[in-house]
């Protein structure tokens, strides 16, 4: 072994290696890891395993289905490994127990995550505790791994991630017009409607012209009465969604000027009279529970095949029979039911439901096993993009302890070759001056500070878009909001202070506990503030986990555009390319990545680059995308991927 | 389509991969049956990844007794000298492998792959030599040729951080779909030995350097009666010998391979597992490939080298002649 060997390997055995993910990549990495002589290794996962992992994990097998993963893992390589060092957690990242100075004991963090919650959160705790972070993250044949160093390299967050898909509320409501949308209401709206929490708000009713005064009816509609036959009932819930709500909409006439007009579809035209006869399985099933997950309408239907495509009649079907089950089996649930992928009922009956409303609509109806990917946001995932990621990031992780700034790279695993390359180095970029996470620039958000509240404003932007765990809002000296169980010392004073003004503007008389004020202080308008939020205030939001402190100066604006800005506000500051905000925006692009000269390494000229290149990454895509499924089914939920790919390295 | 539907339990264990390929991909790659031969690092790598993947049967041959070398980056091998005693590495792969995913058949044939009869062949849709001698990979590959049903051929070699994988796919027709249409392409392989014989003169320069220095290695390894590996420091000198020879019979510069890289080919001995996983992972993809006629196969050679961090596609074929 020579000396360079020698200092390598000395390098490896001494670390000490934080990994966040014990999945895909997490199992090939501690696999990677172990075998290249670490010998010190924590491994942090909150998930227990599946069936649907054991294709690529594994470590798993089906015997462990139900375990914490990051245990199960650690078991098995200390199998083939005795003789080093790992610690599992079964616990969420996010928790306060992993904490800046928890960090601080490692010499580089590994992360193989599947959500960008968890990524940011990872990367701020990395950059506070000034450890290195190597990220990765696949979908289907592509993959990448990159190296964020504080100060020396762009952070995760330096760039804006593809934000996950959102609808129009009326798209979804009255003019879908892709198979997606249908899932959507079947699973947010109708699925929310009938089992989850009825005090949620819930978009499901159209807005007819002449259905405004029936809004008490239609509150009935779903309601069951307790004495109330399970079939009609189901009936009357069909025909009210998938008929007299299309009917209803279809008086709209000015929404159908330049659309396709939908077709009202009515149970008894789909339906025979009577299902009790038929199915009187149902009616003989005891109310007692057996194991809720395996309740199913399929094999009542004689359905066994998930990937076939069922006809109206049979989507009617499984939409009346998987109702009924949800009534007649796992009627305790009902009221705080939430969707869940791997809830066969649930999915039967977003399924059907999704396919008749595509049906009344002329969209092409998708199967079972296709319906329950895109409503699951499932990530399509092979063993081998995983184990090529984990070596890449092992190979990146020694690179980092030996400190060989010049030679990271972020690699990016190509279906298609790009000059002949499947796996592309590219150099790293510098740190985004403009970054909010690890450069502190402000940020400037627009909002009419007169009609939103102090709520809209936590959900929306700070928990929402800066991804924020604990965050605490400041105006100027005063404690705005501070999320926890207990409210600490600062934010009582500060309450004290204002209880005065809240109470007056209550005009209650009786004394308001903290929590109460609490509450009322978090629905209040900006502007109405006890410490008001108007044009040109600025605020400061802090998480104190991630030791993370941003300034968000506050713009008042009237409009927003229902349709293009639907949230109501508009938060700017980091984006650099807007290219990238509509999906739409860049696919149409067809200039391959020509060489940008790099004699001028100003930002405008690094953002240049950086779309040139996003443009080829794109189209990588949009070609897997073509190969491998219809034009909707793939919603590449995986924010990292390719949404991005730089200079190369020549 | 072809055969019969994907069992529930296939169904439910395979969901995340029939989302990326599709349930027929998955079928066919039920049905297929692989040999391997030479298993250390990147073909225990490979061979996960295929058992992972659902293929119909995996035949392992490597009869050498396991020892405390063939530990090294093979995570097959619990490293307990009571279970692996007198066991070759064959055998006890296959057990390991076995329980990574019942539904495959996972089993051992004995002997030497170069001596097999042209009709031992024939049982397989698909064969990787993993560390193989240049006799052995050519003999091979003309008998896998000579039969009438195509028979995938991949070959693959990791030294210090650097990895090769060569594809014989003899005359190979796949679908790709460009945009909505499904568009019917052919590609046509040269054999190994046309491969390595292609002349080095007119082979654009950007080619990767490691495809000659590959070569050079192969005939020192061939010349010398060396087993694969079997080498040190102290061959360089025989080393840039055939180096020089290959570069004046091919009339290129001696400047086409540079020594460092000989170097580092020859005394980088041990395996170094993150390039075991990557180019185990590259090969694995192709053979899910080439079995599922699904998707654009690499045409011919693979290299990863570590130290640049590329991983590239090189076409040696007779094409730069012509």
């Amino acid at each position: 072994m020579d000396t360079q060997q020698q200092q390598q390997q000395s390098a490896i055995q001494g670390a000490k290696v934080l990994m966040v993910g014990a999945g895909g990549i997490g199992c090939e990495l501690l696999k990677t890891l172990a075998l290249s002589g670490f010998q010190d290794i924590h491994i942090i996962d909150m998930d227990t395993i599946e069936v649907s992992n054991l294709n690529r994990q594994f470590l798993f097998r089906r015997s462990h289905v139900g375990q914490s993963k990051a245990k199960v893992a650690r078991d098995a390589v200390l199998r083939f490994r005795p003789r080093i060092n790992i610690s599992s957690y079964h616990a969420n990242v996010k928790n306060p127990e992993f904490d800046v100075d928890f960090f601080k004991q490692f010499d580089v963090v590994l992360n193989g995550l599947d959500n960008l919650d968890a990524r940011r959160h990872v990367n701020r705790l990395c950059l506070a505790a000034d450890v290195p972070l190597v990220e990765s993250g696949t979908t289907g044949f592509l993959g990448q791994v990159t190296v964020h160093v504080k100060g020396k390299t762009e952070c995760y967050e330096c760039q804006t991630k593809p934000a996950p898909k959102t609808y129009p509320v009326c798209t979804i409501t009255s003019t879908p017009t892709k198979f997606v949308h249908c899932i959507v209401w079947a699973k947010d709206l109708l699925f929310a409607k009938l089992f989850g929490d009825k005090n949620q708000d819930n978009d499901l009713n159209v807005r007819a012209n002449n259905a405004a005064s029936s809004s008490k009816e239609t509150e009935d509609v779903f309601e069951r009465a307790e004495d109330e036959d399970i079939d009609q009932y189901g009936r009357k819930i069909y025909d009210h969604v998938f008929g007299y709500n299309i009917e209803a909409a279809l008086s709209n006439e000015e929404t159908w000027k330049n659309r396709r007009r939908p077709r009202p579809i009515y149970s008894k035209d789909v339906l025979p009279e009577s299902l009790t006869q038929q199915n009187g399985s149902i009616q003989n099933c005891s109310t007692t529970d057996d194991d809720d997950s395996t309740v199913s309408a399929m094999p009542l239907l004689g359905l066994k095949n998930p990937q076939e495509l069922w006809g109206l009649t049979q989507n009617s079907l499984v939409f009346i029979e998987a109702l009924k089950l949800f009534f007649a089996k796992r009627k305790k649930e009902i009221g705080h039911l939430t969707f869940d992928k791997d809830d066969q009922l649930a999915v039967e009956f977003v399924t059907a439901a999704a396919n008749i409303r595509a049906e009344s609509f002329g969209i092409p109806l998708h199967s079972l096993f296709e319906a329950k990917g895109i409503a699951g946001n499932i990530v399509h995932a092979v063993a081998t993009t995983n184990a090529i990621v984990a070596g890449l990031i092992v190979i990146e992780a020694i690179k980092v302890l030996k400190k060989d700034a010049d030679k990271y790279r972020m690699t990016y695993c190509l279906e298609h070759p790009s000059r002949k390359m499947l796996l592309m180095p590219v150099e790293p970029f510098e740190p985004n001056p403009a970054c909010y996470v690890c450069s502190k620039t402000p940020l400037v958000l627009e909002i009419n500070t007169q009609k939103s509240k102090l709520q809209d404003l936590v959900d929306k932007i700070v928990t929402a878009k800066l991804g924020m765990n604990l965050p605490l809002i400041m105006h100027g000296a005063s404690l705005l909001y501070e999320v926890g169980d207990d409210l600490d010392d600062i934010m009582v004073a500060n309450y004290n202070a204002n209880l005065e003004k809240v109470r007056s503007l209550c005009s209650s008389d009786t004394g308001l506990d903290l929590a109460v004020s609490h509450m009322f202080v978090f629905s209040q308008f900006l502007s109405e503030l006890p410490s008001p939020v108007t044009n040109g205030s600025i605020l400061t939001v802090e998480d104190l986990q991630q030791e993370l402190s941003c300034k968000i100066n506050v713009k008042h604006r009237e409009e927003f555009d229902e349709e293009k800005e639907p949230e109501g506000m508009v938060l700017s500051g980091w984006t650099q390319s807007p290219a990238t905000n509509g999906e739409s925006a860049s696919t149409s692009n067809n200039e391959n990545a020509v060489d940008v000269t790099e004699s001028s390494s100003g930002l405008e000229n690094a953002s240049k680059k950086r779309r040139l290149a996003e443009n080829q990454a794109e189209n990588d895509k949009k070609e897997t995308e073509n190969v491998e499924s219809d034009d909707d089914l793939m919603e590449i939920e995986n924010p990292v991927m390719v949404s991005k790919k730089k200079k190369r390295v020549e | 389509m072809d055969g019969e539907e994907l069992t529930a339990q296939e169904t439910a264990l395979y969901d995340r991969q029939i989302r990326v390929w599709g349930a027929n991909a998955q079928r066919r790659l039920t049905k297929s049956h692989i040999l391997v031969s030479g298993i250390k690092g990147t073909v225990t790598e490979f061979c996960k990844n295929i058992v992972l993947a659902g293929v119909g049967s995996v035949t392992l041959m490597d009869d050498n007794l396991v020892n405390e070398e063939s530990l090294n980056a093979n995570f097959l091998i619990p490293p307990d000298e009571n279970a692996y005693r007198g066991k070759t590495v064959a055998e006890i792969c296959c057990d390991s492998l076995k329980d990574f995913n019942p539904m495959v058949l996972v089993s051992v044939e004995k002997g030497d792959l170069s001596t097999r009869s042209t009709e031992f062949f024939e049982k397989f849709d698909v064969v990787v030599i993993g560390y193989g001698s240049l006799a052995t990979k050519k003999a091979v590959n003309e008998k896998c040729r000579k039969l009438s049903k195509r028979v995938a051929f991949y070959t693959v070699d990791c030294r210090d951080s650097c990895g090769e994988i060569f594809v014989d796919l003899q005359d190979y027709k796949y679908t790709k779909k460009k945009l909505e249409e499904k568009v019917e392409c052919e590609l046509n392989f040269p054999s190994f030995q046309e491969a390595v014989s292609v002349p080095w003169k007119p082979i654009p320069r950007r080619t990767a350097k490691l495809y000659f220095a590959m070569r050079v290695i192969e005939v020192f390894e061939e010349n010398e009666g060396r087993k694969h590996g079997e080498c040190s420091l102290l061959d360089l000198p025989t080393v840039l010998e055939i180096k020089k020879k290959l570069c004046e019979a091919n009339s290129v510069s001696e400047s086409h391979i540079p020594d460092s890289l000989l170097e580092r080919l020859i005394t980088g001995t041990i395996e170094f597992p993150p390039v075991c996983a990557i180019v185990g992972g590259i090969l694995a993809q192709e053979v899910i490939k080439a079995v599922s006629g699904k998707g654009e196969p690499l045409k011919n050679f693979f290299y990863y080298d570590a130290q640049d961090g590329k991983g590239v596609m090189e076409d040696i074929s007779n094409s730069f002649t012509s």
